[in-house]
């Protein structure tokens, strides 16, 4: 592998004061890949996640993107290098429609992105394009509607709409399926597995049919380490995992 | 960012229909007012529109941007301080000392911004209310200009020259102009890319933060264009009583700003310039009609609030519904 990968972990460590959330995490993204992150309740998934997004500052490890440097970057400054993300808990704009929260995701790569003064022939462009990504997401009946009276189903899809829109390197989800229904899902799978190649993503869920349905590659997080890294069958054959982590749930891979 | 639900054009129309009309009758009042008390009608105008100007300037940072400025009165001052240090010196004209007036209020906005715009909710409230508290104390020790007493202005500031301010009735139009412009200036800015941006990141911080906006960057622009169109106004104030004290920067002027903000309606402009008006003529109303006036206009502000969500203009738009 000649080419750096999209996104690169080293020696991430964390901690809450005796807590320690990550402890030397070591992962990578390659392009186009689908890496999975797996383990249980307060294994320091989110956590891991929020330290790459730049919300969270790590005690020690760097993080680079595409072979840049960004462990200690803001995280507006991480998301114009082409990193998008989603939270675990939605995070949209309430009072604005779908088709507006798409417009500003795609904002800040246009020239217009901060301008003082109104931008009609810009925003038509960005609402084309915004309509475009909305239907991606199986959204397109619902662009006027303001994020606030979306269904909980139909505002993941938009946050996704919005993490996907400016076209990002890496894109870091945090549990895409919790709490969406079977329907809502089942076409959140399909629209991941169709996105699958455009960029590298960085996968957090519980869901084990989707991890091992999309996934190139996973890594298990247990305690703030990473415990088992590599190829899905390989991962869910690992007896350290199952005793950590699957064991319960081995009936369900 | 407003959102498009089915009474969108209802609230349009309010948009249009309530600057318009307010716009309307103060063009006309000038007229008016040769019916009445002359003198007391305009004066009394002239103060509702330099309010209003600051009451637009507040509801940028407190209506779409979140940020309850407890301090906004410092601006009133500054610019205030601005017009009167400078007829002082014989520098007063609005050519040369508006763009000052305003560079001294971009200046201080953009220093006290910068540390206030890294906190939020009550400690926002109260970084802002002690920066004005500084400024207030400062204009106190500034004896060279009055001190504690204040600063009374020989004459007003001339336009290029021309005395074109000196009368009463030039001076209500010149002001009408400038708060016409600052108000179209103001919906141009809210709606556009920036505008929009503002609001964003007052209704979600982080989500903004992750898409490639920098966050402190837009409150603090936000903040400084405020500060410096409220700096406008108090050049207006200082200009219109020929008089600026430390008394333009007390802290009770900067509640009723916020005062005058929320009994419009937040997060509109003309909810500001309605609230400025209704705030400033019910004022001048009841203190003629009693001396405990206050009784009642205390009471008047708390139904207005509790009742009209959205203060005036969401009980507008509830009567028209």
């Amino acid at each position: 592998m000649t080419e750096a990968p999209a996104l690169a972990l080293d020696g991430l460590t964390k901690s809450f004061g005796s807590l320690v959330v990550s402890d030397a995490v070591s992962l990578s993204v390659r392009p186009g890949e689908i890496h999975a992150l797996i383990g249980p309740n307060g294994a320091g998934k989110t956590t891991l996640i929020h330290q790459v997004s730049g919300h969270l500052r790590p005690d020690a490890g760097r993080i680079a993107l595409a072979g840049t440097d960004v462990t200690a970057m803001a995280p507006h400054r991480r998301a114009r290098l082409g990193l998008s993300r989603t939270f675990q808990i939605t995070s949209v704009i309430p009072a604005a429609t779908a088709r507006q929260n798409v417009v500003l995701a795609l904002r800040p790569a246009t020239a217009a992105g901060l301008r003082l003064w109104p931008d009609p022939a810009g925003d038509a462009a960005l609402a084309a394009r915004a309509g475009e990504t909305l239907a991606l997401v199986g959204l397109e009946g619902r662009i006027d509607i303001p994020a606030s009276d979306l269904s909980h189903g139909e505002r993941r899809a938009l946050e996704l709409a919005m993490a996907l829109a400016p076209s990002p390197r890496v894109l870091l989800l945090d549990e895409p399926m919790a709490g969406t229904g079977r329907e809502e899902s089942a076409h959140l799978l399909r629209t991941l597995a169709a996105l699958k190649g455009r960029c590298a993503m960085l996968l957090v869920e519980h869901d084990m049919h989707a991890v091992f349905s999309l996934a190139d590659r996973v890594s298990v997080l247990v305690g703030g380490r990473i415990v088992a890294s590599g190829a899905p069958d390989a991962v869910r054959a690992d007896p350290a995992v199952r005793a950590a982590y699957l064991g319960d749930e081995a009936a369900l891979c | 960012m407003k959102a498009a639900g089915p009474d969108t054009a209802r609230r349009l129309s309010a948009a249009i229909l309530i600057p318009l009309v307010l716009f309307a009758a103060l063009a006309l009042l000038p007229l008016a007012a040769q019916f009445g008390p002359k003198a007391y009608i305009l004066s009394l105008g002239t103060r509702l529109m330099i309010f209003a100007l600051a009451a637009i300037s507040l509801d940028l940072i407190l209506g779409y941007g979140g940020m309850v400025s407890f301090g906004h009165a410092a601006f009133l001052g500054i610019g205030g301080y601005a017009a009167g240090i400078l007829v002082d010196e014989g520098r007063g004209d609005l050519l040369l000392a508006l763009p000052l007036a305003m560079a001294a209020s971009a200046l201080f906005a953009a220093a006290t911004g910068y540390v206030s715009i890294r906190t939020r909710g009550v400690a926002f409230i109260m970084i802002t209310l002690a920066f004005a508290q500084m400024a207030y104390f400062f204009a106190n020790t500034l004896s060279a200009y009055g001190g504690s007493d204040g600063l009374s202005l020989l004459a007003r500031s001339g336009v290029a020259g021309l005395p074109l301010m000196k009368n009463d009735t030039a001076f209500f139009y010149v002001v009408l102009a400038i708060l016409a412009l600052a108000f179209g200036a103001c919906r141009l800015l809210v709606a556009s890319p920036f505008g929009q941006a503002l609001e964003a990141v007052r209704q979600n911080p982080g989500r903004m933060a992750a898409m490639g906006y920098d966050t402190d960057r837009i409150k603090l622009i936000a903040y400084a264009i405020s500060g410096t169109l409220c700096g406008v106004a108090g050049f207006l104030l200082a200009n219109q009583t020929e008089f600026v004290s430390p008394s333009y920067m007390a802290w009770q002027r900067s509640g009723e700003l916020i005062a005058m903000v929320v009994l419009g309606g937040m997060g509109t402009l003309h909810g500001a310039l309605l609230g400025a008006v209704a705030f400033l003529a019910l004022e001048e109303i009841l203190s003629d009609l009693t001396p405990h006036w206050r009784l009642v206009f205390g009471p008047i502000l708390i139904l207005v609030v509790l009742m009209g969500r959205g203060g005036l203009v969401g009980l507008i738009g509830r009567m028209r519904r």
